[in-house]
């Protein structure tokens, strides 16, 4: 390792960060929202990572905690009329209360099990979301209004709706994930996870207590998404019992694959990737889930390691 | 009506259900036991069986038994056709790697979902019973043709358990299944079994899908549940175990026949799905499995 390499990576961040700033000023106004939706949902994408890509952990129900997030942050607006910071505090609280419920159930299991499992609990939150349709709108889902989503701030108030507060808060949340996420696997801890990533028999052996330490990842993992879902609720103010299906439980899945598991910067780029891929064949067929389907099955045969995943292997290999 | 005939109307279109799961779950479980692959395109198997059998149905004219007899021997073959391709172009490519296979596998649960979508569309169609005739109980009449799916499902369940343990086929398929490597070492092609297993596990859905589609409509998204409830029951009845499988049918058939009669069909389902999920917490190898060497 050369001296300069700790500093690289944190360049190569706070410049895609300032990139996106800068972006927000020159965008049109479609680009400019849907960046903004992309941003919120590369987080969930991000929590998603720290699971799939450092710990090796294949969950098939992360739908449930980006949900509770949402829920968490909607339900308190809309029917407890809670203010922004609150409202995004209980969806963070439900997402890491679940995830530690979820991780502990679920972590005794391995591998295909483990998969299933995380399925089903998603399953159940879904269905326990459609039987108290009345309070959380089932399949129609609620709408928060746009008086309740109003961040106020001492004197001054900012109205999530406007669009450039809108981007600017979808920034900070994702930037504030990415550098925390970043100094996580970039840290001790983070080099535990791989390690039982790729042998946790040896990891065990060598002292390290692996199941705490993959029940931190799960907890973490489910409290980035959670913070994911409950931005969504408060950003664009819709909250329905689709994100909690099984669908979105892969779509982190595909987003991480496409652009890399276990890098930093993998879930932007394939989140960035798949929303403009969907959004340009949409203007001539509606088949999108086709192209989902395709997408998943090249990406398994002949790019396993995703975009970033196979930048590093070939020229950068200090991208963390 | 009274709380006793009620109780046997739940028990028998519980049976029905059972009887169609049985078959369905049996294909998940030879897939999963011989080749550990987790399929969740199965699900979409079993919907190609249903549209299938409405598109060869209305093709031909006639008496409907005479369509729907040809839909019950066509529909499973272009199915088992369409999966083996899909083995050989993709499975086989990935090694059978548990997890790769599993994101391949919902890949293609989407192609089909969407194909489906675009060439048969997002309505409901009904297929014609091959014989309508009514049972007369004393309480009720009860339809002929679901008591002839139960039936129809328990001789193929039988057949397939022949096949298994009484022809040379079972042998080298539970080969296979106990010990792939040293089986390929005795001059097993496990690669063509693979295949084989693959195909007939997707035709086992798509004989269910045929059976079911005069009962049930057939819609492009009637694989999920079907895909859910084969889970569930492959768990409980432990993975690759056909007894177990059977049995865990029948049981999850019956009780969600019967919860669902008296209680909402969502809170069956919420039930039903978590107790599976804690069986499998607590329980890994199912309530009737033995645990894998």
């Amino acid at each position: 390792m050369t001296e300069a390499s700790p500093a690289k990576p944190y360049a190569l961040h706070l410049g895609v960060i300032a990139l996106l700033f800068a972006l927000s000023f020159v965008l049109p106004d479609y680009h400019h929202g849907l960046l903004a939706r992309i941003m919120v949902l590369a987080v969930f994408a991000m929590g998603y990572n720290m699971l799939f890509g450092y710990v090796g952990l294949l969950s098939l129900g992360h739908a449930m905690f980006f949900s509770a997030g949402l829920y968490g942050a909607g339900l308190t607006v809309y029917h407890l009329g809670w203010n922004v910071p609150a409202a995004f505090a209980a969806g963070l609280a439900c997402g890491a209360l679940l995830a530690l419920v979820i991780g502990l159930l679920a972590l005794r299991t391995t591998g295909v099990a483990f998969m299933i499992v995380t399925m089903m609990f998603a399953q159940v939150f879904y269905l326990v979301i459609l039987y108290f349709a009345s309070w959380t709108g089932g399949d129609q889902g609620l709408v928060v209004q746009q008086a309740a989503r109003v961040l106020v701030l001492g004197s001054a108030s900012l109205d999530l709706t406007n669009p450039t507060v809108r981007y600017m808060s979808a920034l900070a949340l994702f930037s504030i994930v990415l550098l925390i996420t970043l100094a996580i696997v970039r840290s001790r801890y983070g080099r535990v996870l791989v390690a039982i990533r790729e042998n946790e028999e040896r990891t065990k052996m060598l002292g390290y207590d692996t199941f705490s330490n993959k029940l931190i990842a799960v907890v973490v993992s489910g409290t980035i998404c959670a913070a994911s879902g409950a931005a969504y609720a408060l950003l664009f103010g819709y909250v329905g019992s689709s994100f909690a299906s099984v669908q979105y439980s892969i779509l982190p899945l595909l987003w991480v694959l496409l652009g890399g598991a276990a890098t930093t910067l993998g879930p932007l780029i394939g989140t960035l990737f798949m929303y403009y891929v969907i959004d340009i064949t949409s203007g001539f067929t509606s088949a999108y889930l086709l192209i989902v389907g395709i997408a998943l099955i090249l990406l398994v045969l002949f790019f396993p390691k995703g975009i970033l995943g196979s930048i590093r292997q070939r020229w950068l290999g200090w991208l963390p | 009506m009274h709380f006793g005939p009620h109780l046997l109307l739940a028990a028998l279109e519980g049976l029905v259900t059972s009887a169609v799961l049985a078959l369905t779950a049996l294909g998940l479980s030879l897939v999963f036991g011989v080749m550990r692959v987790v399929n969740v395109a199965h699900g979409e198997f079993f919907m190609l069986g249903a549209v299938l059998a409405w598109a060869i149905s209305t093709a031909i004219s006639g008496h409907p038994a005479i369509g729907f007899l040809a839909a019950l021997v066509l529909a499973p073959l272009i199915v088992g056709a369409i999966a083996l391709v899909a083995e050989r172009l993709v499975l086989r490519r990935l090694n059978y790697n548990p997890e790769a296979t599993i994101v391949a596998t919902i890949g293609m649960l989407y192609i089909i979902q969407q194909l489906a979508l675009t060439f048969y569309g997002p309505e409901a169609r009904p297929v014609e019973p091959p014989f309508s005739y009514r049972i007369l109980l004393p309480w009720f009449g009860y339809s002929g043709y679901k008591l002839s799916v139960i039936a129809t499902s328990a001789l193929l369940l039988v057949a397939t358990w022949l096949v298994l343990t009484r022809t040379k086929i079972g042998l080298v398929m539970r080969a296979t299944q106990y010990d792939s490597e040293t089986a390929q070492a005795f001059g097993i092609p496990v690669d063509r079994v693979y295949g084989g297993v693959f195909a007939l596990g997707a035709m086992l859905a798509a004989i269910a899908a045929v059976l079911i589609v005069p009962i049930s409509q057939a819609h492009y998204l009637m694989g999920q549940d079907p895909l859910l409830l084969s889970f569930i029951v492959v768990i409980i009845g432990g993975l690759g175990s056909l007894r177990g499988t059977v049995v865990a049918a029948v049981l999850i058939g019956l009780s969600d026949g019967i919860i669902s009669v008296f209680f909402s069909p969502t809170l069956a389902k919420i039930i039903a799905t978590f107790l599976v999920a804690m069986v499998l917490v607590f329980r890994p190898h199912g309530l009737f499995g033995t645990a894998s060497r």
